[in-house]
């Protein structure tokens, strides 16, 4: 395991180590990459000079908001449909095609109901994440052992507390499974919503260096959405394993 | 297949009448100057796709996005073959297509643009890099959960690298791999629509974004219209062939 996480990394510095080169030597110009020494140097003059932090805030703040409201809507709706078999089954084709289609594709129609503020951006967060924490959640509800459900039956618990206090503890993998996908998808929602047409935000901000061809602030940008996705991705995946390695899945 | 294939199908019928008639609630709550309600949209889509203006735009579409799907699908066998055989290889890349799978690739697009310049090209290669990790991924856990008694056989009749690809490998992954390739097909299509939503100077992603600047609703619903219902349709079909090569595993 060790040697493979070596390899790992001594890749990953080869290729930065390749594109550095390639830049210093001129095979990638100046005008379309900066090399990544420099990348990183702008990086940190943008974090500490604070410019960008407004930016920052906004897209975090409405990808959280995004994230929240598909966690409650979609745990709040799958608990229900749970319990409908028809519904469920009708629905079923709408989950199935719900991520082939282009959600980003309704951004238009929301800016025109919701006009140029934050709430087509979180709209489009939402409406990326809430199906993936939907469907986790119902596969989760699935796999709730029948005597479980009887004891909350025994109980004389309601549907709502039967969900709050027995099933929802139990399906809680499954929902950090859907969690995590949401939290991508929000997160992909809000900044490339930002990047299409926007008045603020970090997509906003890199398409706007984008059309002024400043690769100083571009290429910084750009390198931290990757580092905060990838590092958000880690950290949930590495909960997701403890949780299911301490049910012995 | 007859009651299944009922079922199915009278499943999606109230489905559609479901979701049109949210779209015409919807359409009286936000009224006329926000959104159209579905048989004004379905008249000015039907004329719409004889216009001579529509055409160039969806031929462009069409054929940047099949350029990037078969690059994706190409580069994607390619690399999952690679990483699904070769032990090491898979064991210290594998992480690394998770973790790019998860970040928000829009945010790649400006250095697409940098390299490509704005154009065919472009918006080929930012098609292609949403629809290659996830052809490669389900070809690492095709190839990986082969059973090893089939490739036993294979090097029992002294088989030679590209006949056992042929001939055992590649048919007995193929339900998997088809996986893939309908789940790269999905995110090949969004990756081109949202590449040309950002920048392009024609196809149906360009034809959305001009149709918010000069605020015309009829468009904007009838262009959405066609692409949900192309993705939900060819998703839909691709998901039958699906679960029909996996019965039979």
């Amino acid at each position: 395991m060790r040697r493979v996480t070596l390899y790992r990394v001594l890749v990953i510095a080869a290729a930065v180590l390749l594109l550095e080169l390639l830049c210093l030597t001129g095979v990638i110009d100046r005008l379309t990459m900066p090399p990544p020494h420099r990348i990183l140097r702008d990086l940190a003059v943008l974090l500490v000079s604070g410019s960008f932090n407004a930016a920052i805030a906004k897209t975090l703040t409405n990808a959280s908001i995004a994230f929240g409201l598909a966690l409650v809507i979609g745990v709040m709706t799958a608990v229900a449909l749970h319990g409908y078999r028809a519904v469920r089954e009708t629905l079923d084709p709408l989950f199935a095609t719900y991520y082939a289609v282009p959600i980003f594709a309704f951004y238009p129609l929301l800016i025109v109901l919701l006009g140029l503020g934050d709430a087509p951006q979180i709209g489009i967060g939402f409406m990326l994440g809430v199906v993936a924490i939907v469907v986790n959640t119902l596969n989760g509800l699935d796999r709730v052992p029948q005597v479980l459900r009887k004891t909350a039956r025994i109980g004389r618990l309601g549907m709502i507390e039967t969900a709050r206090s027995v099933t929802l503890p139990c399906a809680a993998p499954y929902v950090l499974t859907g969690a995590k996908f949401a939290v991508a998808y929000s997160l992909i929602g809000v900044i490339g919503a930002e990047f299409i047409m926007s008045r603020g935000g970090m997509g906003y901000e890199i398409s706007f260096a984008y059309t002024n061809f400043d690769n100083a602030t571009m290429y910084p940008l750009i390198l931290l959405i990757l580092v905060v996705s990838i590092s958000i991705n880690a950290v949930l995946s590495w909960w997701e394993k403890v949780l299911l390695a301490r049910r012995g899945l | 297949m007859s009651g299944e294939g009922w079922k199915s199908a009278r499943n999606a019928a109230v489905l559609i009448a479901g979701l049109l008639a949210a779209w015409q609630l919807l359409y009286w709550f936000a009224g006329e100057a926000a959104m159209q309600p579905p048989l004004a949209t379905f008249r000015y889509t039907a004329r719409l796709v004889v216009t001579e203006a529509f055409w160039p735009h969806l031929s462009e579409s069409m054929r940047a996005f099949a350029a990037a799907l078969a690059i994706a699908v190409a580069v994607g066998l390619l690399i999952g073959f690679w990483l699904g055989f070769h032990r090491l290889s898979g064991e210290v890349f594998e992480p690394m297509l998770v973790a790019l799978y998860s970040i928000p690739k829009i945010t790649l697009y400006p250095i697409l643009l940098l390299a490509f310049g704005l154009g065919m090209p472009a918006k080929i290669a930012f098609g292609a890099i949403h629809g290659i990790i996830p052809v490669a991924l389900f070809t690492i856990n095709a190839v990986r959960n082969i059973k090893p008694i089939l490739i036993k056989t294979g090097r029992t009749l002294r088989l030679g690298a590209p006949d056992m690809v042929r001939s055992i490998l590649f048919p007995a992954a193929l339900p998997e791999i088809f996986t893939g390739f309908r789940v790269g097909f999905e995110l090949t299509l969004i990756g081109t629509l949202l590449g040309e939503m950002f920048a392009a100077q024609r196809g149906l992603g360009y034809l959305l974004m001009t149709a918010i600047g000069l605020h015309n609703v009829d468009l904007i619903m009838a262009v959405t219209l066609l692409l949900v219902v192309f993705a939900a349709s060819v998703s839909t079909i691709l998901l039958v062939i699906d679960r029909r090569l996996h019965r039979y595993t």
